[in-house]
């Protein structure tokens, strides 16, 4: 039995030369981003009308929001099926969660051609069009940021309530930590729905695309395979997290409770592949993954990375090492990510004369949101009760 | 830690209430309601046989909508699109394979159920006066989803401007409503385009086949196609409307299958209420259960 650490912060020096490199990184991407609103799209993205949508939506926002789905997968083991021995993955979780769609959220308001116009989503409902999936995406997304933020607020009032801390921050500790002390179930839940109804309407969006979504990738049931797999890349996120953490802060390993969890993954997997290629045999589209083309292609390199990730994660070998539970985390959150690249990028075809790649600014602003986040990372573990962990002797295998 | 029978149990409620929703997300079998055009519905019938492809169509758009002259494939010298753009909202294009050849002219459809403005998150694009789907700047959020949406690849975007607009015909509703033509249709020499009532429009399209059938291939596109569209296609016999660019929807409207989906899983709001209720019950009572300090520790 393993005895669990209360949550603490890291410390240690912010400045180091890591973080400095992002912020450089970070620098820059806020100089593009400026030109994006002052130049338009067309100058700093490979966005055309054939291509209304790139990597802003499809890796930042559909692929972000998933790698952010680890608060959600482990809220469903903690929480629904009290597995409370999983607590001490929980508070990171919800930091990247938050971080993750945070980022997306940033993403959107780069991306969309009116970003002042954002503001009226929320604020004039009688213009909602409710058959619109994008909507609920769009008010499900702004919703789980603020729910996530709440659902980690806890660490930062704990902080903040300490002797020593600003005035007002103690004061607004003191106000508000017991009220959502008080709220904490119903966040928590809201905490759960949410992300299942937008996840899946993640999935649900490129059905309006029709015929010009590929048969490989083109089914009524994505919205269902959206869902089952970013809680299977929920749980690789946080066995990356936890394991990368480990390695990088000399952190008590959390092997043993990883191994644990990695048949969760892996059952997800052996569901996502049973209704993917079930349909796609049902169909009669089986044969589309046998032309020599980029969707075939790219529909093999997905087979891979799942089924490979899947039989890693079942495997003593893999499942037991925090080396080998990162490998096969990867490969199971890689799948995920193609996945939603592919439906999004690859599969879509608007016809021919159409093209896209992304511009270099566009990728370059990518980079700087990806950088923003661990800097935000870094900062927040360093400073917040975060990271716990399990104390005692490293459980690596071999060692018990 | 032990797993009593019921936490299990509660733990089978939630699983159960997923795979409720999962269930759901079969296409159900009932269909969604099939859209009809408004009573008032105008439309456009293009007929491939009359155009010339003289263009002048595509001028008096232009001078209508106020629209700049597309002049970059041919060095500022005169109006050259390659395609539908937020410069241009009409286009003539030629079909060519041997000496099968065809002119056809690219617009909004209008249609009955358009994709677009299902994707539409405030309804900026909508079927308004006579059917006609029209753009509301004050709406868009410039997200372009209409633009992933629309199966005939219409709405177009200024790409170019810092705050940009979706640019799609609009069957010059401006003018319709000061009991005027659209522009191209007032000015076709050859009437290859006309415009009226839709069921006028339908029925004179299905004239012209009954009249003279060897002349057309033997079908008015837009009838039914995805649902059908308020602008109306005849083409040549032995030049498919697929050869004219335009897509093989079958009637199935293009949304059906995302609404269909969704509006299965949300009805009434009552799946997100209910799930909402079941992950409360199961939460609070895990925490009762453990017999915990009362606290939930996130």
């Amino acid at each position: 039995m393993s005895t669990h650490t209360k949550p603490q912060p890291l410390g240690g020096p912010l400045w180091t030369p890591a973080f400095k490199v992002l912020a450089a990184i970070v620098g820059v991407s806020v100089l593009l981003m400026i030109w994006r609103f002052i130049a338009g799209l067309g100058a700093t993205t490979g966005l055309s009308d054939g291509y209304p949508w790139g990597i802003w939506i499809a890796f930042d926002v559909v692929t972000g929001t998933a790698l952010g789905c680890g608060g959600y997968a482990m809220a469903f083991l903690v929480y629904i099926f009290n597995k409370g021995d999983y607590h001490p993955l929980m508070r990171p979780a919800v930091l990247t969660s938050a971080l993750g769609y945070t980022m997306a959220a940033l993403a959107i308001n780069i991306d969309v051609g009116r970003t002042p116009y954002i503001y009226k989503i929320p604020v004039f409902p009688a213009w909602w069009n409710l058959n619109s999936v994008l909507l609920e995406v769009a008010l499900c997304v702004m919703a789980y940021v603020a729910i996530l933020w709440l659902e980690l607020s806890p660490a930062f009032f704990e902080t903040w309530e300490q002797a020593g801390s600003h005035p007002a921050l103690k004061k607004l500790a003191g106000v508000l930590h017991p009220i959502v002390k008080k709220l904490m179930i119903p966040i928590l839940a809201v905490g759960v729905l949410l992300p299942t109804m937008h996840q899946t309407s993640l999935g649900a969006l490129m059905l309006l695309a029709g015929q010009k979504v590929h048969g490989l990738w083109q089914t009524p049931f994505a919205p269902l395979l959206f869902l089952i797999s970013c809680v299977a890349m929920g749980y690789g996120v946080v066995a990356m997290e936890s394991t990368l953490a480990t390695s990088v802060f000399k952190r008590p390993r959390e092997t043993r409770l990883l191994a644990r969890m990695a048949v969760v993954p892996a059952w997800l997997v052996v569901v996502y592949l049973i209704l993917r290629l079930g349909d796609i045999v049902l169909r009669g589209r089986m044969g589309l993954a046998f032309h020599a083309n980029i969707q075939a292609f790219m529909f093999w390199v997905e087979m891979v990375l799942f089924i490979g990730g899947a039989a890693m994660l079942f495997s003593p070998k893999f499942k037991d090492t925090a080396k080998g539970q990162f490998q096969a985390s990867m490969a199971v959150v890689l799948a995920g990510a193609v996945y939603r690249m592919d439906t999004y990028l690859v599969a879509y075809n608007p016809g021919k004369n159409w093209a896209y790649f992304p511009a270099v600014p566009e990728l370059l602003i990518t980079v700087g949101v990806v950088a923003l986040e661990i800097m935000a990372y870094l900062y927040i573990v360093k400073r917040y009760p975060i990271l716990g962990g399990v104390a005692a002797a490293p459980n690596v295998r071999g060692a018990e | 830690m032990t797993v009593d029978r019921r936490t299990l149990l509660k733990g089978m409620a939630a699983a159960g209430a997923a795979a409720a929703l999962g269930s759901a997300m079969e296409p159900a079998t009932e269909a969604r309601e099939r859209r009809v055009p408004p009573p008032d519905a105008m439309g456009m019938l293009y007929d491939a046989t009359l155009c010339i492809g003289c263009k002048t169509c595509m001028v008096a758009c232009q001078d209508a909508n106020g629209l700049p002259r597309d002049t970059r494939s041919s060095d500022g010298l005169y109006d050259a699109p390659d395609d539908l753009n937020a410069k241009c909202k009409n286009i003539i294009k030629l079909f060519k394979d041997g000496d099968r050849t065809s002119f056809m002219k690219a617009q909004c459809m209008h249609c009955v159920d358009p994709a677009c403005i299902n994707a539409c998150m405030m309804g900026s694009l909508k079927k308004r006066e006579h059917g006609i789907v029209t753009w509301e700047g004050e709406r868009c959020t410039g997200c372009r989803y209409c633009g992933i949406a629309c199966p005939y690849g219409v709405p177009k975007y200024e790409w170019e401007k810092a705050w940009p607009r979706v640019i799609k015909c609009e069957m010059c509703s401006d003018r319709i409503a000061k009991g005027q033509q659209p522009a191209c249709c007032e000015v076709c020499p050859r009437k290859a385009v006309i415009y009226g009532k839709y069921t006028d429009l339908l029925a004179e399209a299905q004239g012209r086949l009954a009249a003279a059938p060897g002349k057309y291939e033997p079908k008015v596109f837009g009838a039914t196609d995805g649902g059908g569209t308020q602008v109306l296609y005849l083409s040549k016999a032995g030049i498919s409307f697929q050869d004219l660019g335009l897509p093989d929807l079958g009637e199935t409207p293009v949304p059906d299958m995302q609404q269909t989906i969704q509006h299965s899983l949300y009805q009434g709001f009552v799946a997100p209420v209910a799930l909402f209720a079941v992950f409360g019950a199961v939460i609070w009572r895990n925490r009762k259960a453990s017999g915990g300090d009362g606290e939930v520790k996130p």
